[in-house]
């Protein structure tokens, strides 16, 4: 546990630091999400119909900027060779990896999306409830894309694969997270149902991406 | 717990190594007993590097056995020992006391343990709060060593562990080895050149091909 905690906090730490890049993700969703209403005009319904498929979207895109580099700065330092050797078990690691690239990407993004609701002519009420989603969604962006970026290492080609790999993988956590969302803002089917599945969709991430990471990076060996 | 570490044994049977579809070496038998220092020649590219990996459990073995007996029976061979490979694992980012941190709490040091006397073994204590980024390639190697210090291991696989070292390096390094030996480790290293230890028993790889 103590080793579990380290990593945990070591990852924390080199995201926050000069060229960490913690903060990247939440400024690219701000970014997406303010310029939303500069491309579609000032349509006050037609903002607030497509505001959560923004919201979501921008999410999406945002978990995945920095998870490319999150096997292949270790990978390239040697130092996933050691993370290998330690008595902490791979799939336990890959999970510290993977909260604290949640802890330091998707939980900033969540912190600041109620304000967002402003460019999209949502209520501060409503985005609350959008917020929620992306709270229950997110971690499964993360532990999907953790797969991903183990498969990435072990295949020699970082970036693009990633997002060819990862993205399809994503569509039903799209999909609810969307159903959601919409739910919550304009109604009238009922927020519960597509919120619950998002969970299911999110802890079952969260138990089965570590493991295929960690079989990923071992069948990586070279 | 150092002092069970006499009787281990580390030994490779009829081992073979495969790397992009070509058999590297095969065939290879070895063995090296607590205190003993066993080291790994050959021309480049006979499989000395591929070689540590492989008893570090970084690399799949294409056939043979590989096991070490005398030690922690719960923990693989790669658990028990000490990998410095060509890269040091170093993040530049982090200081350098931060960077040993890590590595001792992750790789198992007793909680609570002070790395300092792991820092003045390489010479860098002075230098524990700089960034990393600021050190040079011979002090990143140090810091690096330093995680053997920090975490006691039975076993050390070494790969070139004097490239990049000075003279005074070179020399605290050999000291460091001695030590290891004395109280019962064991020391398995990859050389072009001697890098400091007393009596080492050879293996010489690619002879047979």
């Amino acid at each position: 546990m103590t080793a579990f905690l380290a990593l945990l906090l070591r990852d924390m730490r080199l995201a926050m630091r000069v060229g960490g890049g913690a903060l990247m993700g939440a400024l690219f969703y701000f970014i997406m999400v303010a310029m939303t209403p500069f491309a579609v005009g000032p349509d006050l319904n037609l903002l607030t119909r497509i505001g959560p498929a923004m919201l979501w979207l921008g999410a999406l895109l945002a978990s995945l900027l920095a998870l490319d580099r999150l096997f292949a700065t270790d990978h390239d330092d040697g130092s996933l060779d050691l993370l290998m050797m330690g008595a902490l078990p791979l799939e336990l690691a890959v999970a510290a990896k993977a909260i604290a690239h949640w802890l330091t990407t998707a939980l900033p993004l969540i912190v600041i999306t109620p304000v967002l609701g402003l460019m999209l002519n949502v209520e501060l009420s409503a985005m609350g409830w959008v917020a929620l989603t992306l709270l229950a969604g997110t971690p499964a962006l993360t532990f999907i894309g953790l797969i991903g970026a183990a498969l990435a290492v072990a295949l020699r080609r970082g970036g693009l694969l990633l997002a060819v790999l990862v993205l399809p993988l994503t569509i039903p956590v799209l999909i609810f997270g969307v159903a959601a969302a919409n739910a919550a803002i304009v109604g009238p089917a009922p927020f519960g149902p597509p919120f619950t599945v998002l969970c299911a969709l999110s802890l079952a991430s969260l138990v089965l991406g570590p493991f295929a990471a960690a079989a990923a990076l071992r069948q990586g060996l070279e | 717990m150092r002092t069970d570490l006499i009787d281990l044994r580390l030994a490779g049977k009829d081992l073979a190594c495969e790397r992009g579809g070509r058999l590297v070496f095969s065939g290879l038998n070895f063995s090296v007993s607590g205190g003993e220092a066993l080291v790994v020649t050959g021309r480049n590219g006979a499989g000395k590097s591929s070689l540590l990996r492989l008893i570090a459990g970084l690399l799949r073995k294409a056939g043979g056995q590989l096991g070490i007996t005398g030690g922690d029976d719960e923990a693989t061979v790669g658990e028990q020992s000490h990998y410095l490979g060509h890269l040091d694992a170093v993040k530049p980012s982090l200081s350098v006391g931060e960077n040993l941190q890590f590595w001792a709490t992750y790789l198992g040091a007793p909680r609570g343990a002070p790395i300092g006397p792991a820092l003045e073994a390489v010479d860098l204590a002075q230098l524990s709060d700089l960034p990393a980024a600021y050190l040079s390639a011979g002090q990143r190697r140090r810091l690096s060593i330093a995680r053997l210090v920090a975490v006691a291991r039975p076993v050390w696989l070494l790969d070139e562990p004097t490239s990049a070292l000075d003279s005074a390096s070179q020399d605290r390094l050999a000291e460091l080895m001695r030590k290891h030996r004395a109280s019962g480790g064991m020391i398995v290293a990859a050389a072009h050149g001697p890098i400091g230890l007393d009596e080492p028993r050879e293996l010489k790889l690619g002879v047979m091909g």
